[in-house]
């Protein structure tokens, strides 16, 4: 048979000279790129949005204040732009010195002028039509030097030219044939471009793997399950390590000054805890890689022999904590598991502090106070052939959207889904390479009575207090960003707005009905004297699932439109 | 104690001077750049062929198809014949042959009626040559999925295309193409685990929640001297990313 591979070899490059630049563009013409340096990572201009989460410690916050808590309400758009596909559009609009980089579902990157919204350049990379990728998704770029990077859904990292967007260099870290693909941002720091691998679901294998930067070499790979003599194999039977699982799919954070990244890890595979009994390391953790040798050097796990697929991917906001009249270098975790972890980082260890549950969970039993280790209600533990139910659901009370930390306000920010439960029945399953490797039937309830899903929570962290919540009778899945304007950004619900809430108080001061729902992670940045903020809307992927469960399970046709939009707003003048 | 107020979905709270908040998009000579067909270098494949229909008409498009690995170096300023919108369909499964295991200990071995468990989960197989050599594909996108359910169930349709019971679709997920391996018990669906999409094995495999837009294309069977056998091509296409 034939397979028909559609052309997908799409690069679009609309010459700086025929388009007329702006002059926005004029100001940054090819030439005239800003290379991105250690220096202007570890320290990022105001201005701009050089990675992910805009800093190394992951807080998601900007200190520009010309949008703030007193005009937010003259905020409106200034410009738009259609991606050209569906799906799950979740990518940070990530910007340096007025252009801004755009990925989405796809692998398809755009440069566009942050100002004007002008076309720069338009990079797709080829897919095979059969690719496997359960989650179609992209999350952003990472910038170092010249060059803008994405990891694929084919498990390659793409080295874009950051003028032309010409590939520069392209390597395959692992066999998407085998289920192994790319959805995360990548994170560069020390020459290095570092990307972790998703497919949890199809029995892979997790590493995360450091490219160098000017020439796509592998410099150091670790993989999250360990290998026979390692330290932590002895928590898996047999062979079951070679298809554990322990995906990295989002981006890790760093310290520069202990030279450590930080990756969250997720399930074990199979997902049925009695299929691998043992702890099944480094699962569901956080772990530490040193940055010049991907050393692992500290680790903490927050549930063992996971069976609810609560992926603890989401990397700890690196945030210092004052308890009890200390002042420490934390990491700080709301997990999907239901608990906010507190956990202590240093340069040899990663060691637990506190943790305690910001949604129902019904799961723990108890946490050893030393340890952190949690201990289970067997009868919420499904399994071969048992059915349990539990909450939260196998989302979790946060699932990938990120946290965020704003230092003026000293406040975490968590986007939240809350009353809601699930349920898993466990089968035996043989591994098949690249086909779902889960063993397990999911379903998913509202909790009778609920009169919300939705949550944003506003936590004092040295207090441990709730300070504020905001509750949504949709289910929320909104990245967060925060200023210094006092403002936390956010969508993630079904009525596709994206709104602003006082950062102080969670009052909401603004709104804007996009096309589609907003699931992707906002960004700031600043052009001659003017802020912006950006953000995609495009629904799809784990929350358009999650509507469908809702759907099924309350009898409501809740229908969110697909297709991607990168939206842009300042204030009206 | 932490402060709680609901805000309803589609209702929030009103702009406080009831204005709307779009203003006039700014950029507009974007278009006209857009418009310069000279400026193309290089265009077109799947995702891409929305964003630029508006300027450029599919048939003119040049192909994107660039063979290799790198894909985008050295972009392409002549076109090529084949418009690269143009999806080229499978081969689809042919009257006559038989089915055979995808995967699995018994990979490449002919399925009989009683290989597929009445009532669910779906086996996962290819259409081969009737003298069960094996088709030549190895992508999931020519997989079918057999199901064996209550007669009584189908409509009738369904019955019409199915034997002993049993019923056969595209295993490829309309919405994004993920293998359709979830199956419900309780409800007797199908369902794909990327997005939930959920699909009715007694009715034509139409869509009956979650993001798919469109029905899994049907395979009729027939039993030929008591062997299962495919008795004709796919009704609906194969396939995804189009409602």
């Amino acid at each position: 048979m034939k397979l028909d591979r559609y052309s997908i070899a799409i690069r679009l490059i609309l010459l700086a000279g025929l388009i007329a630049p702006r002059a926005g563009i004029a100001q940054q013409s090819p030439g005239s790129y800003r290379p991105v340096t250690d220096e202007r990572l570890k320290a990022p201009e105001p201005e701009n949005w050089l990675f992910y989460r805009g800093t190394y410690d992951g807080w998601g916050y900007s200190p520009l204040e010309q949008i703030n808590s007193e005009n937010v309400q003259f905020l409106a758009p200034v410009w738009a732009f259609s991606t050209g596909v569906n799906g799950g559009h979740e990518a940070v609009p990530i910007v340096n010195d007025g252009v801004m980089f755009v990925t989405t579902p796809g692998n398809q990157v755009i440069a566009i002028d942050a100002r004007s919204g002008d076309l720069m350049w338009l990079y797709l990379h080829e897919l095979a039509e059969d690719v496997i990728a359960y989650h179609y998704t992209n999350r952003g770029v990472a910038l170092y030097g010249d060059k803008v990077f994405m990891a694929t859904l084919d498990a390659k990292v793409v080295a874009l030219d950051a003028t032309t967007g010409e590939v520069v260099w392209d390597t395959s870290v692992a066999d998407n044939t085998a289920g192994y693909y790319m959805t995360l941002a990548p994170l560069t720091a020390r020459g290095k471009v570092m990307v972790g691998v998703s497919g949890g679901e199809l029995g892979i294998r997790g590493f995360v793997v450091a490219l160098d930067t000017e020439t796509g070499e592998e410099v150091w790979r670790t993989h999250t399950v360990p290998a026979p003599g390692e330290p932590g194999n002895e928590t898996w039977p047999g062979d079951s390590w070679r298809t554990g699982g322990a995906a990295v799919w989002l981006t890790g954070h760093y310290d520069p000054d202990l030279g450590l990244t930080y990756w969250g890890t997720g399930n074990p595979g199979p997902w049925m805890g009695d299929a691998r009994p043992g702890d099944n390391l480094y699962t569901n953790s956080v772990i530490a890689l040193d940055v010049e040798t991907g050393e692992l050097v500290g680790h903490h796990q927050y549930h063992w022999n996971g069976s609810w697929d609560w992926d603890e991917v989401s990397t700890p906001l690196l945030i210092d904590i004052e308890r009890g009249g200390r002042t420490f270098p934390a990491l700080v975790h709301p997990g999907r598991n239901g608990y906010l972890w507190l956990l202590e980082r240093s340069p040899d260890a990663i060691s637990f502090v506190d943790a305690w549950p910001y949604v129902r969970q019904d799961v723990f039993t108890s946490i050893d106070p030393v340890t952190g280790r949690p201990t289970y209600d067997e009868q919420k533990k499904p399994g071969i052939g048992f059915r349990a139910a539990f909450c939260p659901s196998l989302w979790g009370g946060k699932d990938w959207p990120p946290a965020a930390y704003n230092p003026g306000t000293e406040l975490l920010y968590i986007p939240v889904n809350e009353n809601l439960c699930g349920a898993i029945l466990g089968r035996e399953i043989e591994y098949e390479p690249g086909r779902s490797f889960t063993g397990a039937e999911t379903q998913m309830t509202v909790r009778p009575g609920a009169d919300h899903i939705g949550e944003l929570q506003a936590w004092n962290i040295n207090k441990g207090e709730e300070v504020w919540t905001r509750e949504f009778e949709s289910h929320n899945w909104g990245p967060l960003l925060t200023t210094a304007g006092n403002l936390v950004f956010m969508g993630g619900t079904t009525d596709r707005n994206f709104r602003a809430f006082d950062a102080r108080t969670g009052d909401p001061l603004w709104e804007h009905r996009t096309n589609s729902g907003v699931i992707g992670v906002p960004s700031t940045y600043m052009i001659d004297g003017i802020q912006y903020i950006a953000v995609q809307s495009g629904w799809g992927v784990d929350a358009a699932s999650m509507t469908g469960r809702i759907n099924r399970d309350r009898g409501t046709e809740t229908f969110v439109p697909e297709g991607g939009v990168i939206w842009v707003f300042a204030l009206q003048r | 104690m932490a402060e709680t107020r609901a805000i309803p979905d589609g209702m929030g709270y009103e702009k406080s001077d009831g204005r709307s908040l779009v203003t006039e998009v700014t950029g507009s000579e974007a278009i006209p750049a857009m418009n310069r067909r000279t400026a193309v270098k290089a265009v077109v494949g799947l995702g891409l062929a929305s964003a630029l229909t508006d300027c450029t008409p599919a048939s003119q498009t040049p192909a994107g198809g660039i063979p290799g690995p790198s894909p985008a170096q050295g972009s392409r300023s002549e076109p090529e014949p084949e418009a690269a919108l143009s999806v080229e369909e499978h081969e689809h499964p042919a009257e006559g042959d038989v089915l055979l295991f995808a995967f699995g200990t018994r990979k490449g071995e002919v399925v009989t009626t009683a290989d597929v468990p009445l009532g669910g989960p779906q086996v996962f197989v290819y259409a081969g040559d009737a003298d069960g050599a094996h088709s030549a594909s190895t992508s999931r996108l020519d997989q079918i999925i057999l199901v064996r359910l209550d007669p009584t169930s189908l409509t009738e349709e369904t019955a019409v295309r199915s034997a002993e019971g049993i019923v056969a679709y595209s295993a490829v997920c309309t919405h994004e193409g993920c293998d359709v391996s979830d199956w419900s018990t309780e409800s007797r669906r199908l369902i794909c685990p990327c997005h939930d999409s959920e699909f009715d094995p007694t009715d034509n495999g139409q869509v009956t929640e979650g993001p798919a837009r469109r029905r899994l294309a049907a395979l009729p069977l027939k039993i030929v001297d008591g062997r299962l056998t495919v008795a004709g091509g796919f009704t609906g296409r194969v396939g995804f990313r189009s409602p």
